[in-house]
């Protein structure tokens, strides 16, 4: 094949890929700005005969979205930070300090990554019962506070400091607190961004745990009271789609601005066997 | 000492909380799983009975929980090829030397990933809506009859399917272009010295050395795939005719919806055997052909 | 562990115990949360603002519930002692709760009450609302099923009225299914519920459970009965083997003729006068169940009011209760819904006695029967509808649907001769 052509085709699959991927996404915005009842038609309707912004004044107004919305954007905020906090502290010591145990503890948290989360699921809301912490905010996000990947991730990025670093500041009589704060956590600050989108995505796009804790309507997060509304608008199409997009932008931005430590997580964590 | 004190500050706290809310309630779920913790046990804790591995022995020999793994199984069957293939050609394609705009592409494959599944799951089901769906528009234009997609027992599980594909091979095409880009150029070059066509290339370069990430990524997207939930809970509800009931799916309802925590805790720990039993198998094939 | 390197620890469990606390501060004292489901979420809002006058100390906070996922919510709520003061409840979902002991009695409140009267009342409804001689709830609305059928269909298939037995109808939808040939069919019963076939069984003499509800009756010539006469209505292209999601919209197919015959509740004579254009009109009527030999019974459905018992505002949600059990709010609500009230006082308003649809309704709701009232209803009506999805299939006789039936009926029924012999059932 020429060269010239084989471009022609390597892109037109590229292309036919793209749009294949992209258009339920497009389609999604599209139908959420076209007035009610539009998209039921054949053949369906790819634009809107008027762009309205009807359905997003129905969900604000009428639904009530904004608590949804603020509720996930609280839930996912805390959970970063939280994970932040425990997780950093914790690879870092995995990473570069001895203390007995500490490899057969790794191993040992490594092994459990293959137990479903869902395993300790029902117990867990009994614990959360019984620590009074059903429905509220913390019982969506306390469980989460400290994670196995989380750990795992800190731990291999922290792992290239190099070792000089830190005994000089000790030789100058830095304390481990000084040091963490002032030499480690500035190294690590890559990875901690790395870090916090997963979290925050992870949460946002969380759906069964929160389905199960969060039993009031006012702490519903935005999945859960899209399925809810889902189930109740099966016919309202174009509401629907105002939902949708409302709960994927806001991650897709998110994800937009800071892939590069995005897919660097990826690749952290797809060594990890 | 210093430093072994410091560590153990560091560390705790995150031991704590996954011991606490992960290790300890794994513990209880085993319990759990040989008494008949139900409704009336949580009315009254002394209507609990301890009653050995029956949870394990009534759903080994329960119809729906078989027709639930069937489920299970026939999605990860074909759904993580399915998945792998795409993200394969995907990588391909973007990594390409002919290839331009790849970080815009690449970008564009991989939005599905990061999107909400509940959100993306209503979408999927007005574009798989058998009268007014563009996917069944798309098909009657090549002379394909409507299909009820998510209402017939034969298509709503390759309906999910298809769903499960299109949100998440953008994941693993992201760590097939970084195993594609650490192949060293030279190899390419060699071989086209010695007059090797594109797919001799493909077949003696590139798919050997992807090997190792490939059974990498296939044993994390199995487990992934194994725990299929939020698709049908959004998209059919388990059905029809119990057509997309996962294993999950079966632990949901008879946990949270029928109050059979003792029962729902065996449906998990048999899941995780199952899990567990299939990616020692899949090392212990590979090992083996290997060392051949 | 030495003192200073507690303080970032110290942080985070302060840090938890604020996500903890903070989530909600203490409104107004009178507060009464109200969870109510479906449409009837919806419309409750606009019933309170008479409440509100009457009572402005009281504040009502009403919860819309989707109906699809409301027995979980309501479930899990219980398991983790977060329910609301007053709830409507599925009335088959009464014995569950009430063994849970989640629920408040209301008999001693009922005895007093100058406005809910139990006389008034249809007994079977009420009926439905008494566990062991305890009343948990008071009847809100209610939800018996009947047909919905085609008059002028059913005319030029050569029959002037509605039928009264089985056999009757048998006649009516073969004629049918003649006249309007492969494509269309007589009666639609959709797969994915329950009802229809539950409407056949309970007008059987046997019971669906025997020995005190300690064991299927599945078996038994009854069901069999109602499940032969089910099936062979699909087998014999009178009914489409459809689940209602896969018909777009019910009452369009209605009103094309796709069938003439439907099984379904109250709320539907509303949505037919509002999505049938007015040609159409006139040629859809109600009827009451036709029995095996003569009238039929129905389903002693409905929803009820509770109050549950970790309620901080019982008196409160009482007073609520009362209200919205009223005459006249009933008839409020009525005009809303279209859900029909469970009092015979609501039934004499005119707009109600002389609608021609509701008659049919009256007429069946003094021949109602409830199901057995156990905790695990929910649960073998869900199988039984499974089970009769296989046999409408094909993939089991009636004579194997029944079996297996009672198989995993008496599995779920176990715990409960448990605690019988203990003497503990609820």
């Amino acid at each position: 094949m020429k060269p010239r052509a084989a471009a022609i085709l390597l892109h037109a699959l590229l292309i036919a890929l793209a749009v294949g991927t992209a258009f339920p996404l497009l389609w999604m915005l599209s139908v959420s700005l076209m007035p009610a009842g539009e998209a039921s038609a054949f053949p369906p309707p790819l634009l809107p005969s008027h762009a309205t912004l009807a359905n997003y004044r129905e969900l604000f107004g009428r639904e009530g979205i904004g608590r949804y919305f603020f509720n996930s954007v609280v839930l996912a905020s805390l959970a970063t930070v939280l994970s932040l906090m425990f997780n950093s502290t914790a690879g870092y010591a995995f990473a570069k300090l001895r203390f007995a145990g500490r490899e057969r503890i790794f191993r040992t948290l490594l092994a459990a990554l293959v137990i479903p989360a869902q395993v300790a699921m029902l117990p867990l809301f009994l614990l959360l019962k019984w620590l009074g912490l059903v429905n509220t905010y913390a019982g969506v996000v306390v469980p989460g506070m400290a994670g196995i990947f989380g750990i795992f991730l800190v731990r291999q990025y922290a792992l290239t400091i190099p070792d000089e670093l830190l005994e000089a500041a000790r030789i100058d009589g830095a304390g481990e607190a000084r040091i963490f704060f002032a030499i480690v956590l500035p190294v690590l600050k890559p990875i901690l961004v790395t870090l916090a989108i997963f979290t925050f995505l992870g949460t946002w796009n969380d759906f069964m745990w929160p389905l199960i804790v969060l039993t009031d309507q006012d702490l519903y997060t935005l999945p859960i009271a899209l399925a809810v509304l889902s189930r109740e608008h099966v016919q309202d199409n174009e509401l629907m789609m105002a939902g949708s997009v409302l709960t994927v932008l806001p991650v897709l931005a998110l994800f937009l601005a800071l892939q590069r430590y995005y897919i660097r997580g990826i690749l952290v964590g797809s060594v990890k066997g | 000492m210093r430093v072994q004190r410091a560590a153990w500050a560091l560390v705790t706290p995150a031991l704590l909380v996954i011991g606490v809310f992960f290790f300890l309630p794994v513990l209880a779920a085993l319990l759990v799983s040989l008494t008949d913790f139900d409704l009336y046990a949580l009315a009254d804790i002394r209507n609990l009975r301890f009653i050995g591995l029956a949870n394990y022995w009534h759903l080994l020999q329960s119809p729906a929980f078989w027709q639930a793994l069937a489920n299970t199984a026939y999605f990860v069957a074909a759904g993580v090829p399915l998945s792998l293939f795409a993200s394969l050609a995907a990588a391909l394609l973007v990594n390409a030397r002919l290839a331009r705009f790849s970080a815009l592409f690449r970008t564009t494959l991989f939005a599905p990933v990061v999107t909400t599944l509940v959100a993306v799951a209503v979408v999927w089901r007005y574009l798989l809506h058998t009268r007014y769906g563009v996917l069944n528009y798309a098909l009657a234009q090549i002379g394909v009859h409507p299909i009820d997609w998510l209402g017939d027992p034969h298509w709503a599980m390759p309906a999910i399917i298809l769903f499960a594909v299109w949100k998440n091979f953008g994941y693993n095409m992201i760590i097939f272009l970084a195993a594609l880009q650490s192949i060293p150029a030279d190899l390419y070059e060699a071989a086209r010295l010695d007059g090797a066509n594109g797919w001799q290339e493909f077949r003696h370069i590139t798919l050997p050395s992807l090997a190792a990430t490939l059974l990498l990524v296939s044993i994390l997207t199995m487990a992934g795939y194994f725990q299929l939930f939020a698709e049908p809970y959004v998209m059919t509800q388990g059905g029809p005719m119990q057509s997309t009931v996962s294993v999950l799916y079966f632990m949901y309802e008879e946990g949270f919806k029928w109050w059979n925590l003792g029962s729902a805790s065996a449906v998990a720990f048999l899941l995780f055997l199952l899990i567990l039993a299939i990616t020692a198998l899949q090392l212990r094939v590979t090992r083996r052909a290997e060392a051949a | 562990m030495t003192g200073r390197w507690l303080s970032p620890r110290l942080v985070c469990l302060a840090f938890a115990l604020c996500a903890a606390g903070c989530h909600r501060t203490a409104g107004p004292d009178r507060v009464v949360t109200v969870w109510a489901m479906g449409r009837e979420g919806e419309v409750i809002e606009r019933l309170l603002p008479q409440f509100r006058k009457l009572h402005p100390e009281i504040r009502v906070k009403v919860q819309q519930q989707p109906w699809t996922a409301a027995h979980e919510k309501l479930l899990t709520a219980v398991a983790g002692e977060a329910t609301p003061d007053v709830c409507q409840l599925g009335n088959t979902w009464i014995p569950e709760f009430a063994a849970l002991e989640a629920l408040e009695p209301l008999g001693p409140n009922a005895a007093k009450s100058t406005i809910i009267q139990r006389d008034d009342y249809f007994p079977g409804i009420w009926d439905t609302n008494l566990i062991a001689g305890t009343l948990y709830g008071v009847p809100w609305y209610v939800d018996t099923r009947l047909l919905f059928y085609r008059r002028d269909l059913l005319a030029k298939a050569g029959f002037a009225a509605p039928p009264k037995t089985w056999e009757e109808w048998s006649r009516m939808l073969a004629a049918i299914k003649a006249l309007v040939g492969p494509e269309r069919y007589s009666v639609l019963l959709p797969l994915n519920e329950f009802e229809p076939l539950l409407v056949l069984a309970i007008q059987q003499p046997e019971p669906l459970l025997r020995q005190d509800d300690r064991f299927g009756n599945f078996r038994g010539a009854g069901f069999r009965r109602a499940l032969a006469f089910y099936v062979e209505m699909f087998q014999r292209g009178w009914a489409p083997p459809v689940s209602a999601t896969q018909i777009s919209n019910v009452w369009d197919e209605l009103g094309r003729g796709y069938y003439s015959f439907y099984i379904s509740g109250p709320w539907n004579i509303g949505e037919f006068k509002r999505r049938l254009p007015p040609e159409l009109q006139p040629t859809w009527m109600t009827a009451s169940m036709p029995g095996p030999d003569g009238p039929g019974a129905s389903l002693a459905g409905g929803a009820s009011l509770v109050i549950f018992r970790r309620s901080r505002h019982k008196a409160d949600a009482w007073r609520l209760l009362e209200y919205l059990s009223s005459p006249d709010v009933q008839r409020q609500f009525y005009e809303l819904t279209g859900d029909l009230p469970p009092r015979r006082a609501s039934w004499r308003d005119p707009r109600l006695a002389e609608n021609p649809y509701a008659r049919a309704f009256l007429e069946q709701l003094e021949r109602v029967k409830p199901t057995p009232k156990v905790p695990e209803w929910e649960r073998i009506v869900d199988q039984m509808r499974l089970v009769a999805e296989r046999a409408v299939d094909g993939k089991l006789s009636v004579d194997q649907a029944g079996q297996e039936l009672d198989q995993t009926v008496d599995a779920i029924l176990e715990k409960r001769r448990w605690l019988a012999d203990r003497g503990a059932a609820p």
